[in-house]
């Protein structure tokens, strides 16, 4: 028995000793560390995806952005962010230093009562190498918050992340009532590389009726070799030849 | 006054001696004078009269407002400052302080000295005070407000001393003041000469505390009237005296916070504010402030608030001592923590608040804050994470960007019509063409807030040839006689 003041006292339990996750458990457990880079300049694309992969809890998300992404990307609009059934409050670090962006999110990504941790980057500056995501990574295993780190003007450099997209914007769906107006968002994602999943590409859209519980996010394949064309013949057979 | 007097030279030049000034309060019709100075004074005019009144016989009458708020916290803090005479001290209404001095004159070299060194220590701070001494709390407020200077009444002439006031020394009501003034009962003395059993019957149904018999008799001693004095505020401070010139602090932090947040633990208090002082051997200090979002007295937590701190401070030739402070503290109990061995989620978040304001800034850090205004800039504000609380983001009727661009960039624009959406555009060298577009929709500056040339706002929403929407404005119409062609603006992207 410790006492911590004069007038109680606090018994410490013997804590509980974690086992190491096994290797099953690591493909169904949902991606920690994310990167999604931005496929043109100034595509807001990237958000709103990221917006739809989001849980759904009322605990607050830590955006961190620096100086070089809120000039280029524009500074987050929270008010926007309800389209996308975001009702978390919004704890805003803004930093001038990507080497900041880099420590306040490791700051979050330990800390357990946050819904998710977002930072941006513009450029890809030195400080942002493998080692720095890495310890991103883990931090975000330990604690279990997902970690999403939207990278702009980067060509992909080496990373630890678990799953790195790749998200442009798409010309948008058609308006149900005026053909001349813009519908709803959809977005061309490309999963270039991934831990314990395939990479694919997709179009996506928010879709709050996907029926999952981690995301609200309709994902429909995107073939790469284009449409169908009315011509094509189907492949003969040459074994009968 | 005088507090109005050194919080108004330090921003304007103070109006001269020979100008009659007065503060002002609201009244119950109008304002009414609530404080003046001494030429006012001279020339007749009162506390309580109307402003607009001594305003129409002195026209070079300086009306300023006052702030009897910041009075009463200056009085508050006089209580605590006066306990270098005596232990207790406690608040009076109408900027009173009272002081029990018992047992205690006699460190001063007598009563009248202690008198004579209260005036001039309040003279010290540019203050004005009118001191007396009785045996009790209702004669000695008495005689400060209506007696005469530094009196000094003794247990046995309390009666005789009192009895030339006027009632409303006794400090009574204006309703109960008005009817002993009828009944021609103008003094305490001739108060007290009334029979016990009239006044008693008289005075059945006014309260204590309002009742002329009762204050009479507390004034005279025949019934108690206790002193309950606020005590100190908790001080808490951990110091470590070095043998001989260091220049690092970090060695000696661990030491100091821990008895520090000791010290805290037995009061049951939590820092919220935290100081580290240096001073360094050529007589110099150094400070290092900290701030932390809920009140903590965990050492390890504020000693981790403490990295990266002293960078910048400069030891110069080295420090022999060192202090740390708790400037501001607030109770805090135990917390249960969660059976299973995890740490508390808000607790959590109140530790990383703490962490990067310490280190990014208290400006850096921030929540969002919501008003209702037409302009899209100005509905969401930041307040200092560690002021606010968190609050979601409002549902709005309108789709809005979800990211915007401060300031709004100037676009140049081909359009079909003036009053339609640009055909196309151009924005950071690049060239866009519109597929599609939604709007106007129109957005009008308010007009009991703007000034009267702001144009209002025509907004697009634009989709160009690679999908990417944008959010366009349009600043004014063609021929509002406010300004030449309107000019366009790229405020916003939507997802």
């Amino acid at each position: 028995m410790k006492s911590d003041s004069s007038y109680g006292q606090v018994s410490h339990l013997p804590k509980h000793r974690v086992s190491k996750p096994l290797e099953a458990e690591a493909v169904l457990k949902p991606p920690i560390l994310t990167d999604a880079h931005m496929a043109r300049p100034a595509d807001p694309a990237v958000t709103g995806f990221v917006l739809s992969l989001l849980p759904q809890t009322d605990a607050p998300i830590l955006w961190v952005q620096d100086h070089a992404s809120r000039r280029e990307n524009g500074h987050l609009y929270t008010p926007g962010m309800t389209i996308f059934g975001i009702g978390h409050p919004v704890l805003c670090v803004t930093v001038s230093h990507p080497r900041d962006v880099l420590w306040a999110m490791e700051e979050g990504a330990a800390c357990a009562g946050l819904a998710a941790v977002i930072g941006e980057i513009h450029g890809a500056p030195a400080v942002l190498d493998f080692t720095a995501t890495k310890r991103l990574a883990m931090r975000a295993e330990t604690s279990g918050v997902p970690v999403y780190l939207i990278r702009s003007a980067d060509h992909a450099t080496l990373s630890a992340a678990r799953e790195r997209w790749r998200v442009a914007a798409l010309p948008s769906q058609p308006h149900p009532y005026d053909s001349r107006s813009p519908g709803n968002p959809q977005w061309d994602v490309d999963l270039f590389r991934a831990r314990g999943r395939k990479p694919g590409r997709w179009v996506a859209q928010y879709d709050p009726g996907a029926g999952r519980t981690a995301d609200r996010l309709g994902l429909v394949p995107r073939p790469d070799d284009g449409t169908m064309d009315s011509g094509d013949q189907p492949v003969p057979d040459r074994s009968r030849a | 006054m005088e507090r109005w007097i050194r919080v108004i030279s330090q921003y304007r030049t103070v109006p001269g001696h020979d100008v009659p000034v007065v503060l002002s309060r609201d009244g119950p019709h109008g304002p009414v004078v609530h404080s003046t100075n001494q030429t006012a004074r001279g020339r007749g005019i009162a506390v309580g009269n109307r402003v607009v009144d001594v305003q129409a016989i002195h026209p070079d009458l300086h009306v300023e407002s006052a702030d009897p708020g910041g009075d009463r916290a200056l009085t508050g803090r006089l209580v605590h400052w006066a306990r270098r005479w005596c232990p207790w001290t406690v608040q009076d209404v109408d900027h009173g302080i009272v002081l029990d001095v018992t047992g205690a004159a006699h460190l001063f070299g007598g009563e009248p000295a202690l008198l004579r060194d209260i005036g001039q220590r309040f003279a010290m701070q540019g203050l004005s005070a009118r001191v007396a001494m009785a045996p009790t709390r209702g004669a000695a407020q008495a005689l400060a407000r209506y007696g005469a200077a530094h009196t000094i009444c003794t247990a046995g002439d309390v009666a005789a001393r009192l009895a030339p006031l006027p009632v409303a020394a006794l400090r009574l009501d204006d309703t109960t003041n008005r009817l002993l003034t009828r009944l021609g009962l103008k003094t305490i003395g001739l108060l007290a000469d009334v029979p016990r059993v009239a006044l008693m019957r008289r005075f059945a149904n006014v309260a204590a505390d309002r009742n002329p018999l009762v204050l009479l008799d507390r004034a005279l001693g025949r019934a108690p009237d206790p002193l309950n004095a606020p005590p100190e505020r908790p001080y808490f401070m951990a110091r470590a005296n070095l043998p001989e010139p260091v220049i690092d602090p970090v060695p000696h932090l661990a030491g100091l916070v821990q008895n520090l947040c000791r010290a805290l633990a037995q009061a049951e208090q939590g820092a919220r504010q935290l100081r580290l002082t240096i001073y360094r051997i050529d007589s110099e200090c150094r400070a290092v402030q900290l701030a932390t979002s809920k009140a903590s007295r965990d050492a390890a937590h504020i000693l981790r608030l403490f990295d990266g701190k002293f960078d910048s401070i400069d030891p110069g030739f080295g420090f022999d001592l060192l202090t740390l402070e708790a400037t501001r503290v607030e109770p805090v109990s135990l917390q249960q923590d969660r059976l299973d061995g995890k740490r508390d989620a808000t607790t959590d978040i109140a530790g990383l608040l703490d962490r990067l304001t310490a280190r990014l800034g208290r400006d850096k850090v921030t929540w969002s804050t919501w008003q209702e205004t037409h302009k899209p800039e100005r509905i969401e504000g930041h307040v200092p994470a560690l002021q606010g609380t968190p609050c979601p983001p409002p549902v709005l009727t309108r789709e809005r960007p979800i990211r915007i661009l401060k300031p709004a960039e100037e676009v140049s624009v081909i359009y079909a019509v003036p009053e339609g959406p640009p055909s196309q555009f151009r924005w950071r060298r690049v060239v866009y063409k519109t597929v599609r577009h939604a709007g106007p929709e129109r957005i009008a500056p308010e007009w009991w807030l703007d000034r009267p040339g702001t144009r209002l706002r025509d907004y697009y929403k634009i989709e160009v040839h690679d999908g990417r929407r944008f959010w366009l404005y349009r600043e004014g119409l063609l021929h509002d006689g406010r300004g030449d062609a309107p000019r366009w603006f790229l405020h916003g992207f939507f997802a």
